[in-house]
């Protein structure tokens, strides 16, 4: 049915093909962040193509009936719990005439009507009723051979992942277990394994940049200390903390973590360094990054992200999920949900909701990452010919005891250059 | 002086003060243990309890200022605000309680001038000395969306 060809034929195919990525990892070509025809074919080979993507958490469909209306990428999907207590997730767009099933974000329902003309889906997505489809006196109506089963949206394959919900368009995803790697899973364990997340609050973020620039700045453990003065200064992450980056095999995982360590911040790190870190700031109510242990280790911070567009953050005692969707070659959306757990004592809702300041759009140590990524779209654009260099900790894509390293960038571009089938040989390097 | 006055008095010099003044004043607007939060319709109608801006005393909004002064880095721009006038819910000799629409326009350094957020404070006054201190302010922003970044407060 035509419902199912899913951007096969967009039309810039060719040219993407005939677009080739350097051979090594450490050159990033601007045009990636600029070209309609990239973007278009992501859609078809990223986020229709053989990925996991977070669509929401399980305690956000906490009984039947509850529904949450996401994306993948650009495609509108729906998420339900049915009266089964399973989840489900389908295409959000009727099989009629195309409109959207549902539109509010979060909600309760019966069933969906599509308000073009009626037609009704249950929760599983099944298509159960065509407004007058015997016609009116026997006159008009559907076709006698019209069957309503071939005419449902499309299912996705769903995953969940300690309570995350990850869905793919794809039925030749990999099984998430496989696609994560058992050092992302632990680290997804570490936070939320055993643990019943509340929601605390939801908010979304209009960065004015391509979804990748996000995605670099999460998986940029180098910038964190300098761009972010906030946590310098109040020992939240530095670069001489203990810590490291796991970046998973294939290399579009990774996980960015430190640990206090108080002897280390009289080093000579940072005034050996005329980086703007080095500022003195005081708080006048510093129990804003008064916490306590999150999980019963010294782990302050752990920031992981799941290619291509999810990211789990523990920043002391804020805890978030982030899900990153592209709506157009420089502008995404960046929604943010604050976690809390259903064991939490009040004392401890309390310094979330204090910690909640330090992330999301007003975020102490976050904002500049909503700035960034317009910094960079606008600083590159003439520049479509050239190339980010990302050479800091070598060359490869690995883990690293030093978070002064950009490998889980390189990372990232393994997997996607490889998902985009981008001809890899020519760059800066057979130039230079 | 009455409650719509005293609180209309307050509001006008607030956002003078956030648009034109001194952002270092803004706190002086709020009682020292006053409750501040910037979140948006849907959060509030689901009752949601986190903030964008989440502060339960004055130290955190000075905290604010000087984040937003020394540490925080963000491109020059202003607010204008534009207010509606307060609708007094509840008031007595010592505060009072109101509601006011808000439109508030952002001009970047470099040119743009959008709308950046509407909304409504949801407010508690206490008068002290013939002034309208806010108690407690809650801005529910219509949309669930923020543009870029909030730095500079509602």
């Amino acid at each position: 049915m035509s419902a199912r060809s899913t951007g096969v034929g967009v039309p810039a195919r060719a040219g993407v093909q005939e677009r080739s990525w350097p051979e090594s990892l450490t050159e990033v070509p601007y045009w990636v962040f600029q070209a309609e025809d990239v973007y278009r074919a992501e859609q078809e080979r990223i986020f229709h193509g053989p990925t996991w993507n977070y669509l929401c958490l399980e305690a956000e469909l906490a009984e039947p009936g509850d529904f949450c209306a996401t994306f993948i990428g650009e495609q509108p999907v729906l998420v339900t719990r049915d009266h089964d207590g399973q989840i489900y997730a389908f295409e959000n767009r009727c099989a009629h005439r195309g409109s959207l099933i549902a539109m509010e974000h979060y909600g309760h329902t019966r069933d969906f009507t599509c308000v073009y003309h009626a037609w009704t889906y249950n929760l599983q997505g099944d298509l159960t009723g065509v407004a007058f489809e015997e016609g009116i006196n026997g006159k008009g109506g559907m076709p006698p051979e019209f069957c309503k089963a071939a005419h449902s949206p499309r299912r996705l394959r769903l995953a969940s992942v300690h309570g995350l919900v990850f869905g793919s368009l794809d039925n030749d995803v990999p099984h998430i277990e496989e696609y994560l790697g058992q050092e992302i899973l632990d680290r997804i364990e570490r936070v939320l394994g055993g643990r019943k997340p509340v929601v605390l609050g939801r908010f979304t973020q209009s960065l004015p940049n391509n979804w990748k620039l996000y995605m670099e700045n999460v998986k940029d453990s180098y910038h964190a200390s300098i761009l972010h003065l906030f946590f310098t200064t109040f020992g939240l992450n530095k670069l001489s903390q203990k810590g490291g980056i796991i970046v998973s095999e294939d290399g579009g995982h990774h996980v960015s973590w430190s640990a206090i360590d108080r002897e280390a911040e009289a080093g000579e790190h940072y005034k050996d360094q005329k980086i703007r870190s080095e500022s003195e700031y005081q708080l006048q109510d510093p129990s804003l990054v008064d916490g306590f242990s999150e999980v019963g280790d010294d782990i302050t911070l752990q920031i992981l992200s799941v290619s291509p567009g999810f990211v789990l953050q523990q920043i002391q005692n804020s805890v978030a999920v982030r899900q990153v969707l592209p709506t157009g070659v420089d502008s995404t959306d960046l929604h943010w949900t604050y976690l809390g757990f259903e064991d939490d004592t009040e004392e401890q809702q309390l310094i979330r909701l204090k910690q909640s300041n330090l992330v999301g759009p007003a975020g102490y140590v976050s904002m500049e990452d909503g700035a960034i990524g317009g910094f960079v779209q606008r600083g590159i654009a003439g520049a479509g010919q050239e190339f980010a260099t990302v050479q800091m900790g070598g060359d490869q894509a690995v883990s690293s005891e030093s978070r002064v390293t950009e490998a889980s960038i390189r990372g990232f571009w393994k997997v996607y250059r490889e998902a985009m089938g981008f001809a890899v040989g020519a760059g800066r390097g057979v130039h230079a | 002086m009455d409650a719509h006055n005293l609180i209309s008095r307050a509001q006008g010099r607030y956002v003078h003060t956030i648009d034109d003044g001194l952002i270092e004043d803004w706190p002086e607007f709020f009682a020292d243990d006053a409750f501040y939060k910037v979140t948006t319709a849907d959060n509030h109608r689901r009752g949601l309890p986190a903030g964008i801006i989440w502060a339960h005393n004055k130290a955190m909004l000075k905290d604010r200022v000087s984040a937003l002064k020394e540490a925080n880095i963000y491109e020059p721009h202003t607010y204008r605000h534009m207010l509606g006038q307060p609708s007094v819910l509840e008031e007595s000799e010592a505060g009072a309680t109101s509601e006011t629409s808000f439109l508030v326009i952002r001009i970047m350094g470099n040119g743009p001038t959008d709308v950046f957020a509407s909304g409504r404070y949801l407010d508690e006054y206490v008068f002290d000395d013939g002034r309208a201190l806010i108690k407690k302010r809650i801005v529910v922003c219509d949309s669930s969306r923020i543009d870029t970044l909030l730095v500079l407060p509602l």
